[in-house]
């Protein structure tokens, strides 16, 4: 992405939109080693007075483009920076990250027909498909059959690719770029990646580990803990 | 003091919001325009035929429009994003909240049809909720026009101010009560008719009526002064604290629940700071329903005649 942390509302930036805002810890981490703000703030997420509120705040957290948390908004917003960005005749692009869980949010599928109605190729959608949701497997939940068919019949081009291999995900946006309609990436994805415990567990949705958890999880993803 | 008394002439405040979109299309290049598939009756097809590069059509989809407006004011738009009251306050509440409220975005909700006097359409259609919903979202600012000049100068002020905006707007024509070149303000109201024996603050379609109420008290020889709340939310604090004082009573009248609109604002200033009487003129704690809008304004008291009798009830 075209960002830069010394001018994080630089006009010509790329957009971001989390959608699944739920994820902001992880938006959080990269944003600080991007130098957006210092490392150890990420240790004030989600206390009083921090600017790393509990779901992304574009207003209080320096590389936030938009502000979300309550699921199924973000591509609506993501067509509007898109739309604007057209309208200026501007060369930045959008991207919006949406969790599977959220696709049961009847208001992406209203995005996704105007995506698509306005052919928004200056936008790309990700959907993080790690098939859990807060209250078990997306398939027992709600969401029935294929993500990809789904967009395909809106009128999206489709890729579906493994969202652990970086190889795969920089062909995908490749693979993006140069379509006449707007695509989504269908990243399969294992929750809990590379910590034994955690892999597949619907619990770690929204659960913080134990200091010893912590240790395990690290050791298994061979980091040092700081 | 300047009087006023509502014309003759007539004006659906729609037809003046339409028209006052295009005059500032011309004038204000980051002005964009969203529509649920009802442009025809909000008016902002006259937009859509002048700039139509600046309107985005997105279907029946309130909630998919107010995200989309919230991502065109960040990257710099103002952003208009109209539907029925009903719709984009109702239906799309919490996208309001979370998407424009929140983030505090130059969203401006523009919705027309608002109250019983939508008429035919009945219950559905008719929004009486939709003051007190969106007064209670912190950074909203709104706007309740009387006429058509009102219209004008509400867009003309959520253009000029930043942040989010509910302009609450009718179906039916209503007299003219302001000429073209009065201007109005955020947080201001409009003190219409002195008086010193009791004060009626009224909203929207609700003004005209107040300002003939007013009238007949007279002949009865009751003084009573008329405030029309133009800016619902920020209220304007002096003209009906000073009201308060000066008239010892106070009739609200809106085309709304009595619960959480202009009533209960006036109501919750009032009781803080000037406390006095305050009868609460609204549709009752009820829905709407079909019928012509003159039967329905009758059956839910909101006729001159009915300000007229709560005024002599305080």
């Amino acid at each position: 992405m075209k960002i830069d942390p010394e001018k994080p509302l630089w006009s010509e930036r790329d957009r971001f939109v989390l959608s699944k805002g739920h994820a902001a810890p992880a938006l959080y981490a990269v944003l600080a080693e991007r130098g957006f703000f210092p490392t150890e703030e990420l240790l004030s997420l989600r206390r009083f007075g921090s600017r790393l509120q509990g779901h992304p705040d574009c207003r209080k957290t320096p590389g936030i483009d938009a502000s979300t948390g309550s699921l199924g908004q973000g591509l609506s917003i993501a067509n509007g920076l898109a739309l604007a960005a057209r309208l200026d005749g501007a060369k930045w692009h959008t991207y919006v990250l949406m969790g599977d869980g959220e696709l049961e949010e009847g208001q992406i599928w209203e995005a996704a027909m105007t995506t698509a109605r306005y052919r928004l190729t200056n936008l790309t959608a990700i959907v993080d498909h790690n098939k859990l949701q807060i209250d078990g497997e997306i398939s027992a939940v709600k969401l029935q059959g294929s993500i990809a068919q789904r967009f395909g019949a809106f009128g999206w081009h489709t890729v579906e690719i493994d969202g652990h291999n970086y190889r795969e995900l920089a062909a995908a946006f490749d693979e993006a770029e140069t379509q006449s309609v707007p695509t989504v990436i269908i990243a399969h994805t294992i929750k809990g990646k590379g910590v034994s415990f955690m892999e597949n567990q619907a619990l770690w949705h929204g659960t913080p580990p134990k200091p010893q958890q912590v240790q395990a999880a690290l050791s298994e993803l061979g980091r040092e803990s700081k | 003091m300047k009087s006023y008394f509502p014309k003759t002439e007539k004006q659906a405040v729609r037809d003046a919001y339409g028209q006052a979109l295009v005059e500032w299309g011309g004038k204000e290049e980051r002005l964009v325009v969203l529509d649920a598939d009802l442009s025809q009756s909000t008016k902002t097809v006259k937009f859509a035929q002048a700039y139509p590069q600046r309107f985005f059509q997105l279907g029946v989809a309130e909630q998919d429009m107010m995200g989309t407006a919230a991502g065109l004011s960040l990257a710099g738009k103002i952003a208009f994003a109209s539907s029925f009251a009903i719709f984009a306050t109702g239906r799309a509440f919490e996208q309001i909240r979370n998407s424009i409220a929140y983030p505090n975005l130059d969203v401006k909700v523009a919705a027309t049809h608002a109250g019983i006097t939508v008429g035919e359409d009945g219950s559905s259609h008719q929004a009486l909720e939709d003051i007190a919903v969106m007064r209670a979202l912190p950074n909203m600012h709104v706007l309740v026009p009387a006429d058509g000049q009102a219209t004008r100068e509400a867009v003309r002020l959520a253009i000029q101010t930043p942040g989010p905006f509910y302009l609450r707007m009718g179906r039916e024509a209503v007299p003219l009560i302001y000429d073209a070149d009065e201007s109005f303000a955020v947080g201001g109201g409009k003190l219409l008719r002195p008086g010193k024996d009791a004060t009626i603050v009224a909203c929207g379609v609700m003004v005209a009526p107040a300002l003939t109420a007013a009238e007949q008290l007279a002949q009865e020889g009751v003084d009573v002064r008329v405030i029309d709340a133009f800016s619902v939310k920020p209220l304007d604090r002096e003209l009906i604290l000073a009201a308060a004082r000066q008239t010892g009573g106070i009739v609200t009248a809106e085309e709304h629940n009595n619960l959480g609109g202009l009533g209960s604002a006036v109501a919750e200033l009032v009781a803080a700071e000037a406390p006095c009487r305050v009868l609460r003129l609204g549709t009752g704690d009820r829905f709407g329903q079909s019928g012509k809008p003159e039967a329905l304004l009758r059956e839910y008291g909101l006729t001159a005649t009915d300000l007229a009798r709560a005024v002599k009830e305080l």
